[in-house]
């Protein structure tokens, strides 16, 4: 049997190299690689039609007096939405300036300090639930605590964009802060540092892109929200003179607007959504860059 | 019982290795724990001041188990505890008053994975320093830590680079800068060559040699060579399987010369002959 092995070993043909576009293989191949393009294509078209949509209708009415003009009354022309991007910077400011400090606090305890402790797992477990909470009980939930006592205002829109974003922040900081090398702390503790120190000085300092790019991602997404402002933040067509008043917002706005018999306001809405969309982008942009590792 | 008994007797003999100078550190660990695990037991090793102890033997032999607990590096496994002492100068090292962090200033370490800090190349040198508030000339020190570190040539154009952007080799030699900035009296250096080439790793043995005229090392190594090049003593730490677990005892302790060519144990002169690792 070796032996006529052996003999027919000259005679053993070639393996064949050249491709064979005909073969079953190669077909299922080229009908898979077909079918994903063009799901990816499909995907997209509601992205890229949504974007179409906005450029084509808001660019139009985009200009120096939408930007800054106040909103339009009635059958009145022109105007612009000038006191709602403030609203909405101020109000995300605000959400910003609660969430991130308290976010980043609580992902040091849950990342570093006591990571298996019964409070932290619980404390992550919430946070994790509330990621998927719909944003208008944010809003609820904060009509009930401030605005029945102190009525709407800016203020009660960016607690309750807050909440919202509290959880993102504090899960993509911990998240960060678990990525830094344990070689790291260990040189840190190894040069006598105290566990402040180590926090303070390397954790804390290595897992800042991350943990910027999280709190950019939940700024964006802030941005964006309008239900839970609804009941906080309400409305005004003024510019914002102090946070315990009401307080216009792009997405009230385009809500408010879109909804309206006026072409002018609805040329407004498409324009105001077109800004909000930038915004977003921006933010998300920026996100990237931050969270871009340095070399 | 018994066995481990005549080990211990064994081994009793060997332990009475007591260096000429001065012992900086009189590490005595008679039981060292992890939760129920003995990890290692019955391990006197003095180390002698500027002079480079070398720590040779088999993996699981608990040589970085003990260089770890000179700094109390070990306090940060909680399951961590031993019975001993460790003496640093005469002071007890593991004292209900001492604390861990004052302790890792003046017993420096440089870890088997170079690890630098995500910063520049300045600040991780200038990091140890200004933890420790140093008010003198921030530059001249960087770079007199570098110059001795035999990084400075190479680095001096990019102090503000990442760390992190430099070759194994010069992280290494960074994290070494690093330790040594802050002038630490005792340098413990845990396999710092196993992740760096052969050219590397000659260049951080000269920097040895270099060093110890100013400091104090121990240094574990996996490679015998290494020992014969630079350990001026060194100890040889086996694994005790007898008792169902892999535990790390000294087996024998004396000049590197002697240890490598005249070992008082059949079991250092196997293992230095190659016989297993």
């Amino acid at each position: 049997m070796s032996e006529n092995n052996m003999a027919a070993a000259p005679a053993v043909r070639l393996p064949r190299l050249e491709r064979q576009p005909l073969e079953l293989r190669a077909l299922k191949s080229g009908f898979l690689t077909g079918l994903t393009w063009l799901i990816a294509i499909l995907g997209s078209v509601p992205l890229f039609s949504v974007i179409f949509m906005l450029v084509t209708q808001g660019g139009a009415r985009l200009d120096f007096e939408a930007l800054t003009a106040l909103p339009p009354a009635g059958f009145e022309l022109g105007g612009g939405f000038g006191n709602a991007i403030v609203g909405t910077l101020v109000m995300v400011a605000i959400a910003s300036a609660i969430s991130v400090p308290l976010g980043i606090l609580a992902a040091i305890y849950l990342a570093v300090l006591d990571p298996y402790s019964r409070v932290a797992g619980t404390a992550r477990f919430v946070a994790k639930t509330l990621t998927g909470f719909p944003s208008i009980l944010a809003g609820v939930f904060t009509y009930a605590v401030l605005v029945v006592n102190f009525g709407y205002s800016a203020l009660a829109g960016g607690v309750a964009l807050a909440v919202l974003m509290l959880p993102t922040v504090v899960l993509a900081a911990e998240e960060a802060m678990k990525q830094v090398p344990q070689k790291m702390t260990d040189a840190a503790f190894g040069m006598g540092c105290t566990r402040s120190q180590v926090i303070w000085k390397v954790v804390l300092p290595t897992g800042l892109p991350g943990i910027l790019t999280g709190v950019m991602l939940a700024v964006a997404g802030a941005s964006g929200e309008s239900a839970p402002l609804l009941f906080t933040a309400l409305f005004s067509n003024y510019y914002i003179s102090e946070v315990l008043e009401p307080t216009a917002s792009l997405s009230i706005l385009i809500y408010n607007f879109s909804a309206m018999p006026f072409d002018n306001q609805i040329e407004l809405a498409w324009a105001a959504s077109l800004v909000l969309v930038l915004i977003v982008l921006v933010f998300n942009i920026l996100a990237r860059i931050v969270g871009r590792p340095k070399v | 019982m018994s066995a481990s008994a005549a080990a211990v007797a064994s081994s009793a003999t060997s332990k009475a290795f007591s260096p000429a100078g001065d012992v900086v550190i009189d590490c005595d660990l008679k039981k060292v724990f992890y939760g129920d695990f003995l990890a290692v037991r019955d391990s006197n090793v003095p180390i002698e001041k500027g002079k480079i102890t070398g720590f040779i033997g088999p993996s699981g032999c608990g040589k970085s188990t003990v260089l770890r607990s000179l700094n109390r590096m070990n306090d940060l496994i909680p399951i961590f505890r031993f019975e001993g002492h460790v003496k640093y100068h005469g002071q007890d090292v593991y004292g209900k008053k001492v604390d861990p962090v004052v302790v890792r200033r003046y017993i420096g370490m440089v870890f088997q994975q170079p690890n630098p800090f995500s910063m520049s190349i300045y600040d991780n040198v200038a990091f140890g320093l200004r933890l420790n508030r140093f008010k003198g000339d921030m530059d001249e020190r960087v770079q007199q830590a570098l110059e001795r570190a035999a990084l400075w040539k190479e680095v001096k154009d990019k102090l503000s680079n990442s760390g992190l952007s430099l070759s194994g080799g010069q992280q290494q030699r960074l994290c070494i800068a690093r330790a040594i900035a802050t002038e630490p009296d005792v340098l413990l250096m845990d396999e710092p060559c196993s992740a760096l080439d052969p050219i590397a790793t000659r260049q951080v043995e000269q920097l040895m040699l270099e060093l110890k005229e100013r400091f104090t090392v121990a240094l574990v190594t996996h490679n015998m060579q290494q020992a014969t090049r630079v350990a001026d003593t060194t100890a040889f730490f086996g694994v005790d399987i007898s008792q169902g677990g892999r535990t790390g005892y000294l087996v024998e302790m004396g000049q590197t010369r002697q240890v490598f060519e005249d070992p008082r144990e059949e079991l250092t002169k196997q293992y230095v002959a190659g016989e297993f690792s």
